[in-house]
């Protein structure tokens, strides 16, 4: 195994305070080696949302520790998030909202090559950046100046994120369900820019997804997420083709597969209310 | 954005709303252009003079050129206009005595009323169901309409060095001057107030001055709402907890108790319009901190947000590019609302007597206070505070006219 | 084989938008659904599957209007009815249909009960509380449900038990057809699981005759539907059964579609995922000839330009209806597509890409 980029110890975090209190992310821990691929998977309310959050800095974990590059996680001042930030990057789930409407799609990516320190080159050599960025996720920045982002399909807004990250060139790239709201038949387009994007730049990758299926598809090795908690990780295969854990176990039975159909005769049908 | 001017403009609610306001606001710029002078100039000796214009009775005597006209009804419109209605009332009941049908008897039309007098009144004849006395009074009565009707030349005497009157210039019932020639005529459209001042030119004078006060109040509780709201609603934690805790005392105490008790302690005589502006917005950003807050809070999760913290933006800026222009069609309508609270705010304030002090400017408020304090309404002088009704429900009217249009261009849901 | 429960011949329909532009979102569309089958709709956002499900209702309000076409339940022609007329006797009775986050609609203020007696009044049926009562607890019952569900409130139900409650609620006239768009959408794989057995719980015991069940999950649509219709701009471009559709499918578009299935199973990671560029053609001027001849890899000159008709698969290369037993070789004739290029070269090509697809995973490498 090579060395690690990021790891956690016991990272939680808790929301509320006394009786509401719930804990999202329950003492997880994690080590992501230089150019792997991780995929996390847990369904809606496993909390990976939070953990994703914790990891790219934008929540403060209640307990536990973040290692980035081997050292401890320092993020108290501006200027040491904005360093971190160098390192860790990210595409999140709806490009519909992850642009600001009122901005043109040209200040995104001006902004990209401000903050690798860019920001004294002059107009033509920032522009020549950016068409090699754009024509790297097949788009042509002469068609997209002047545009604002919801004048963009979706997947052609989640394309645009991936040429932002490959502005950034991060260490690490966390996928919050890039795919997810982009029609089956362009999701293709965005994985193999994903895929590509990560064999230019050289970064991990860290995908979270309820879809077991993509996650199987596209990585490495998986972390399967339940209640907070990692319930089961290793490699791909391992994790899919012979789980151990119960709810891993669940969740690859329950989920729709072509080549072993259903039979609903089998199926539980005594179910408490809960369910 | 050049999108939603145009559907903007298009919305008849906001243009009606906006053309409205913008008559108001033409209005008080250019009418002192027209009437210049102090709007408080007390020009009137008495009070709640009508509406109407008003000729000097000396330059009118004075005006050398007279004209002769004769006209037919000059006496009967004298008579009318000095007729009371009790007169009226007595002929009416000896006419009915008579056998004249009531149909044909009308009040109103005083010059067919005479001719029908005239025509049957037979001071010989007596009613047995009528006393002497109501005999008396007809009787009287036609002869003050004989009087009424019967002119003499007016003389007008001047006064000689000595002291004694000598007999001058003689003016004749049917001589006439024109208005045009006299030097003094004032039109009063809607008469004096209680100190004898100009309504109108005071009323529009006023008008500008409750618009200032509303904008700066307006504007004064926008900015503090919309700063403690994005400052609250973006940063949490404890700074959410400050500022929703005095927000929250804000909101038990009531405003306008505060704004009284404020208004109070300032004293009569440091309270200008100004003041009283900044008072009001100071006490009313309450609810605009609220909702900003509560939009900015659901905004902050966004992932554009995220990502413009990832690209390292500062707070301020964060706050002005990626939040502010997704709550500012919010913070106009909020406004919007607060310019037209702030007016009403100082209409109820200066009720009371706690306005902006009386000598120095008129507001809306200030003159709807004097008319009451003088019982305009009682003295039936309904020019004194029915127009400042109607301007302040005006106001009141078209900013939330323009209020609803916008909101229908905002949330397309609402149309229809 | 079954009696035809539902019929659809042609049926357009469009909706027209605020610059009064017309967009015709379902057009000239025709399938049967058999008595006791399933039937599933698949293809991308915006193709126009859910409005096709809303407008098999036979009731229309604005934006969308009814231009043409017969929709027969049971043999009977609803689209000539009034609108009164379809609320009183096909909706809820006929024909069921469960829109998308159906389960967010129930209002959070009145119990579950509450919803039965809506429902049952809305039809004017005479019943009394009791009736209505004892009619939804056996339902209820049937149905696996606890019967407590109905004295309670909506937010004290899960998602699942939501959802399976709005099913119970829509079928309990027993309608012929329960139309379902994306039921399970917003679910956990389990729950998703039991909100489908349940559905087919009802199909089992009688109480609906058959179902068309919409989503975009394509493994999801095949495990659960019988035949399945590609809609692909507002027409069908190709049905079949469920199988044939998903590992032989004949037009391009559902050859993308199917190519884009990814499934936790052995095998997947050996094959490359492909996808279909471009973007679907703006319904308010759609092109002449072949809708998806923009985006299609092996589009000849003609598609440009000529009108495609859907044609059945016999009537075209007989050669391919050799099936083993006489069930195969119905099933095989009744499958339709809308295509101009002959089936064997577009197979061809499909085998070549296929075998193409292996090679490349292998190609990528990740260290």
């Amino acid at each position: 195994m090579s060395k690690s980029v990021l790891s956690g110890k016991g990272v939680t975090k808790v929301f509320g305070l006394g009786d509401k209190k719930t804990v999202a992310v329950d003492h997880v821990n994690f080590k992501f080696s230089k150019g792997e691929l991780v995929s996390i998977v847990g369904e809606s309310g496993s909390g990976k949302t939070t953990l994703v959050k914790m990891i790219l800095g934008l929540l403060s974990p209640t307990e536990g520790d973040i290692y980035f590059m081997g050292k401890k996680r320092d993020i108290r001042t501006r200027k040491q998030k904005r360093e971190y930030w160098k390192g860790i990057q990210a595409i999140f789930q709806d490009p519909f909202s992850s642009y600001n409407i009122f901005h043109k799609i040209d200040s995104v990516l001006m902004d990209c090559i401000n903050m690798r320190g860019g920001s004294h080159l002059p107009r033509d050599e920032k522009i020549k950046m950016i068409t090699e960025a754009c024509g790297f996720v097949n788009l042509k920045y002469a068609e997209l100046t002047n545009k604002y982002p919801f004048e963009l399909s979706g997947g052609q807004m989640q394309r645009l994120m991936i040429a932002r990250i490959f502005l950034l060139k991060p260490q690490i790239l966390l996928a919050d369900e890039p795919t997810s709201m982009i029609d089956a038949c362009s999701r293709a387009t965005i994985l193999d820019m994903l895929l590509q994007c990560r064999n230019e730049v050289g970064m991990t990758i860290i995908f979270v997804t309820h879809d077991i299926g993509l996650a199987y598809y596209i990585s490495d090795s998986v972390y399967i997420m339940e209640h907070g908690k990692f319930v089961e990780h290793g490699t791909a295969d391992q994790v899919i083709l012979s789980p151990t854990a119960d709810y891993t176990q669940r969740l690859i039975n329950d989920v729709p597969k072509i080549h072993a159909p259903w039979d609903f005769a089998k199926v539980a049908s005594t179910v408490s209310a809960q369910a | 954005m050049k999108n939603t001017l145009r559907q903007i403009t298009q919305s008849p609610k906001f243009m009606i709303g906006f053309c409205l306001i913008l008559v108001l606001i033409l209005t008080t710029l250019i009418y002192p252009l027209f009437s210049p002078g102090s709007p408080l100039e007390m020009i009137g000796l008495g009070t709640f003079f009508r509406p109407g214009t008003y000729v000097s009775v000396y330059d009118s005597v004075t005006t050398d050129k007279r004209y002769t006209i004769n006209l037919t009804d000059a006496a009967e419109k004298r008579v009318a206009s000095k007729l009371a209605s009790e007169d009226k009332e007595v002929m009416k009941t000896w006419l009915l005595e008579f056998g004249i049908a009531e149909e044909e008897i009308d009040l109103e039309d005083t010059e067919a009323l005479l001719d029908l007098w005239f025509n049957t009144y037979d001071e010989s004849i007596r009613f047995d169901n009528m006393t002497t006395a109501v005999r008396k009074h007809v009787q009287r009565t036609d002869a003050k309409l004989d009087g009424l009707l019967e002119h003499q030349d007016i003389i007008v005497a001047d006064s000689a060095a000595d002291g004694s009157l000598v007999e001058g210039s003689l003016i004749k019932g049917n001589e006439y001057i024109n208005v045009a020639e006299i030097a003094n005529v004032r039109v009063l459209p809607l008469g004096t107030d209680n100190f004898g001042r100009d309504m109108l030119k005071e009323m529009i004078s006023a008008l500008g001055v409750s618009l200032m006060i509303g904008l700066i109040a307006g504007a004064i509780a926008t900015f503090i709402g919309l700063a403690l709201g994005l400052l609250s609603g973006y940063l949490g934690g404890v700074v959410d907890d400050i500022i929703m805790f005095v927000t929250n005392l804000f909101t038990v105490i009531p405003s306008f108790v505060l704004l009284i008790l404020i208004s109070f302690s300032i004293g009569q005589s440091d309270r200008g319009a100004t003041t009283v502006a900044i008072v009001i917005g100071l006490t009313s950003w309450v609810w605009t901190t609220r909702s900003v807050r509560a939009q900015v809070t659901s905004l902050r999760n966004r992932d554009h947000v995220n990502l413009s913290k990832l690209s390292g933006h500062s707070l301020i800026r964060i706050l002005v590019t990626d939040i502010l222009p997704y709550i500012a069609s919010y913070v106009i309508m909020a406004f919007i609302l607060q310019i037209c609270s702030g007016i009403l705010a100082e209409a109820q304030l200066s009720m009371l007597g706690l306005g902006p002090k009386t000598t120095s400017v008129p507001t809306l408020g200030l003159m709807m206070f004097w008319a009451m304090a003088y019982t305009a309404h009682l003295n039936g002088a309904w020019w004194a505070y029915f127009p400042l009704v109607i301007l302040i429900a005006c106001i009141s009217f078209s900013l939330n006219l323009m209020n609803t249009g916008l909101d229908q261009v905002f949330n397309p849901q609402l149309r229809d | 084989m079954g009696k035809a429960i539902l019929e659809v011949r042609d049926l357009t329909t469009k909706y027209i938008t605020r610059f009064k532009e017309d967009v015709y979102a379902v057009d000239h569309v025709s399938f049967t659904v058999d008595e006791g089958r399933t039937l599933g709709i698949a293809g991308e956002s915006g193709c126009g599957k859910s409005t096709l499900a809303l407008s098999l209702m036979g009731y229309y309000f604005s934006p969308l209007y009814y231009t043409g076409g017969q929709i027969l339940v049971d043999g009977r022609d609803i689209t000539n009815m009034s609108p009164d007329e379809v609320r009183k006797n096909v909706l809820g009775t006929e024909v069921a249909y469960i829109p998308q986050a159906a389960m967010n609609a129930l209002n959070p203020t009145a119990k579950i009960i509450r919803f039965i007696e809506d429902v049952i009044h809305a039809h004017d049926l005479k019943m009394s509380k009791k009736d209505i009562y004892d009619l939804a607890r056996e339902r209820f019952e049937i149905l696996n449900l606890p019967s407590d569900v109905l004295q309670k409130h909506a937010v004290e139900l899960s998602g699942g038990m939501k959802q399976r409650t709005v099913i119970a609620i829509s079928t309990i006239l027993s309608p012929k057809v329960l139309i379902a768009d994306e039921p399970s959408s917003a679910l956990d794989v389990s729950s998703q699981k039991l909100v489908i057995k349940m559905m087919y719980d009802l199909m089992r015991m009688g109480y609906i005759k058959s179902m068309i069940f919409i989503t975009h999950e394509l493994p999801l649509l095949y495990n659960v539907t019988d035949n399945i219709m590609v809609m692909y701009a507002g027409q069908i471009v190709e049905s079949g059964t469920a199988k044939q559709m998903v590992f032989d499918p004949v037009h391009p578009y559902s050859k993308g579609l199917m190519n884009s299935i990814i499934v936790p199973e052995e095998g997947t990671r050996d094959v490359k995922l492909t996808a279909i560029p471009g973007t679907p053609p703006n319904l308010k001027n759609p092109p002449q000839g072949c809708r998806f001849a923009e985006r299609c890899k092996y589009a000849q000159h003609l598609c440009h330009t000529s009108f495609v008709t859907m044609r059945r698969f016999g009537e075209v290369d007989p050669g391919l209806l050799g099936g083993e037993d006489e069930g195969d070789a119905v099933a095989e004739r009744n499958r339709a597509y809308r295509c101009i290029v002959p089936i064997h070269e577009l197979k061809a090509a499909y085998a070549e890409e296929d075998a193409a697809r292996r090679r490349d995973k292998e190609a990528v490498s990740y260290e």
